[in-house]
């Protein structure tokens, strides 16, 4: 976490290797730089600045667009289209809740109990990239629809009384609901709260583990005192790599929702191929980014940036 | 601690034994370790010593036997409710605890009251109390060890298990935790069962040394007495350096052994030699190089009578600084040579290699071994004491 290194090496001879080490070599590193810095400067820097000039402009697709610092566009497309943008939070909150009780139990699964079986495991977790993202929620969309198994199953079962009374289904179907959309959410998603998770389990020094039930600490105390708290980096990536991505996603809502459950990517996404709106369309993604990077700086707050950066 | 735990036995291990699928990693072995006591149990990587301190501390579960922690029978008992506390290897600190709440762990755990004053004393003890609020991470790997020491000390366990714990350090630090630990041990007064694979901390620290070998005991007692009088090869060879002799009874009939290497006679008290012998059999002879004197041939008729004499010509000498290590090459030893230690008070100028010498002992320092035992067992293990470890994880 955040020690310093300790090294052996006693101070003068550090400063001795310090001072015989060319000018060339210490550049190295900015080398190595480069081609990253270079692509992200070609493609995320000077696209965010033409799109923050996009956000900024007024006129229509005939007269062409201008800039004319008009700030209001925020303003009004933050009044039309909030109720998107607590739904996507919302919507990813839930999602993100879902793969962490599904991931976590999974993850430790594989990490301190599968032994040999460990690797295949894994590869089951990753196996459904090896289809697209498009045709595995399409799949979703079989699987959830009215006349499918899982409808009738539900339905037998009085299942989806329940989630109707609580509002998530409506009708007595699951496909075009909050339900759908948020399984969608987190089934694509659980992979990326499952790997990060794996991760910082599977580092977890197994004798640290004895060393708490030598202690007196059982099972469930050894669970909540030192592995928990051992694995938050894991939660904390986890978490982070899930509802970032899921509350700009739009694809789900798309296949798995009606016009009841848009999110906010939705309306980004039709202002810019259909309406053709280019500065509303441009100002909701910087509302979008910016409510991201305010929530993501709370939570990491709570959390403990040490959690991330490790 | 109950009485028993003082005055009586603190482990007693019946029939224990562990197997993984084929491989027995321990024997089926009874072992009492005397309350109170700094009990070492001491063997090469893979020898079952870990793996048998594991049992004690509910870590691993025994294929056969039982474990009995003053009188009590915990074979049946997880790690967690069993009266002992083990300081592990590589310390298994953890890392998102400052020292104070791993040393306090235990006492959490048990819901104990006045943690706070208990912990600070414990640091004291280990002299640490300037680190509480330090992460293990920021310590030193003595400190570290300190503080696993702490950690399972202020349990007041009814036995402390500590396992290879000064292995991860250099060595001068490692003989100055020995002494720390025995201090520690002395004046906390539990029992301590250590697990070495250094014969010399073994020596050091325990009042009784279990030696094992291949998931057996070869042999158990005192540092002195498995030092003077070993039973086995494996003893012999693991514990300092010993020269053995293939040896022919001559006679075995008195209160001194008759026994002939090469040309040469020798002697042996019978009350040296734990194996039978018999005359016209085959015996091995020890005697540890230390207790060997060398004389230039030339004064050949200054050395006593009564000692046992062999002729050799020296091979090597090697300057220690207290001593000088000679190879002697012999009859009475065809390919291997005698070692030779002597002390540098008068050295003779004239012990140089190629000089022609004469080794003598007093017959009463030797020791008889079994003649049915691999000579050379137990010498590779010795070359290990530098400290390493690893794959020690399985033994």
């Amino acid at each position: 976490m955040t020690t310093a290194p300790v090294t052996d090496e006693p101070p003068a001879a550090r400063t001795a290797t310090r001072l015989t080490r060319s000018g060339r070599s210490r550049r190295v590193p900015l080398w190595l730089l480069l081609p990253g810095m270079l692509w992200l400067l070609v493609f995320f820097a000077a696209p965010l600045v033409y799109q923050a000039s996009t956000s900024l402009q007024t006129g229509s697709l005939e007269e062409g667009f201008r800039v004319t610092w008009h700030f209001a566009t925020y303003a009004d497309a933050l009044e039309q289209y909030y109720p998107q943008f607590l739904r996507s939070v919302g919507y990813a909150t839930a999602a993100t809740v879902l793969c962490l009780v599904l991931g976590y139990p999974l993850a430790y699964l594989i990490a301190l109990r599968a032994g040999r079986w460990r690797n295949l495991l894994m590869v089951l977790v990753i196996a459904p990239f090896f289809t697209s993202f498009l045709i595995r929620t399409l799949a979703w969309k079989t699987i959830l629809s009215d006349g499918g198994y899982v409808v009738s199953a539900l339905r037998s079962l009085h299942v989806l009384g329940l989630t109707d009374a609580l509002g998530i289904t409506e009708g007595h179907r699951v496909l075009a609901t909050p339900l759908a959309v948020v399984c969608g959410l987190t089934y694509n998603f659980l992979p990326f709260m499952i790997l990060p998770l794996y991760t910082s389990l599977e580092r977890i020094d197994g004798r640290v583990l004895e060393a708490a039930g030598d202690l007196y600490a059982r099972p469930l105390t050894t669970f909540r005192k030192v592995t928990l708290p051992l694995s938050m980096p894991g939660v904390v990536a986890g978490t982070l790599l899930t509802f970032i991505p899921a509350a700009g996603d739009y694809i789900n809502a798309e296949l798995l929702g009606s016009a009841d459950q848009k999110m906010i990517g939705n309306v980004i996404q039709s202002e810019f191929l259909r309406v053709l709106d280019y500065p509303t369309a441009a100002a909701l993604s910087f509302i979008l980014m910016a409510a991201i990077l305010a929530l993501v700086t709370v939570y990491l707050r709570k959390a403990g940036t040490e959690e991330v950066t490790g | 601690m109950t009485d028993t735990a003082t005055t009586g036995t603190a482990v007693r291990l019946t029939g224990l034994s562990k197997s993984y699928g084929a491989f027995t990693a321990v024997h089926p072995l009874d072992l009492a370790v005397p309350a109170g006591s700094f009990f070492a149990l001491l063997g090469a990587s893979g020898c079952g010593k870990t793996t048998t301190l594991r049992m004690i501390a509910g870590l691993e579960e025994p294929t056969s036997g039982t474990v009995e922690l003053a009188g009590r029978d915990v074979t049946a008992l997880p790690a967690y409710k069993r009266p002992v506390n083990t300081v592990f290897q590589s310390y298994a600190l953890f890392p998102h605890l400052d020292v104070h709440e791993n040393v306090a762990f235990g006492l959490r755990r048990r819901g104990v009251k006045s943690v706070r004053k208990q912990v600070d004393e414990m640091l004291d003890l280990v002299q640490l109390g300037d680190l509480a609020r330090r992460h293990p991470q920021q310590l030193s790997g003595g400190q570290q060890q300190r503080v696993a020491v702490a950690r399972a000390l202020i349990n007041h366990p009814d036995v402390l298990l500590l396992d290879e714990p000064l292995g991860a350090l250099d060595l001068k630090l490692r003989r100055q935790m020995q002494l720390e630990l025995k201090r520690i041990q002395t004046e906390v007064g539990i029992t301590f069962v250590h697990v070495t694979h250094d014969q010399e901390e073994a020596m050091t620290m325990a009042d009784t040394v279990a030696v094992m070998n291949a998931g057996r005991v070869e042999q158990l007692g005192a540092p002195a007495d498995l030092y003077e009088t070993p039973r086995t090869t494996f003893v012999a060879n693991f514990l300092g350096t010993s020269n053995i002799l293939r040896t022919d009874v001559l006679d075995a009939s008195g209160t001194d052994l008759v026994l002939q290497a090469a040309d040469t006679k020798l002697g042996l008290p019978a009350t040296r030699c734990t194996a039978p012998a018999r005359a016209g059999e085959k015996l091995l002879l020890g005697i540890r190089p230390e207790k060997v004197a060398l004389t230039h041939a030339d004064d050949a008729a200054t050395v006593a009578d009564g000692r046992n004499r062999v002729r050799g010509r020296i091979v090597q000498a090697g300057f220690t600084g207290v001593s000088t290590q000679y190879v002697v090459d012999s009859p009475v030893a065809p390919g291997t040579g005698l070692s030779v230690y002597v002390q540098n008070v008068e050295r003779d100028a004239r012990l140089v290699p190629g000089a022609e010498v004469v080794l003598h002992w007093n017959p009463g320092h030797g020791f008889g071994l079994d003649a049915a035992q691999d000579i050379e067992a137990g010498t590779e293990a010795t070359g290990d004491t530098a400290g390493t470890t690893v794959g020690e994880g399985a033994g």
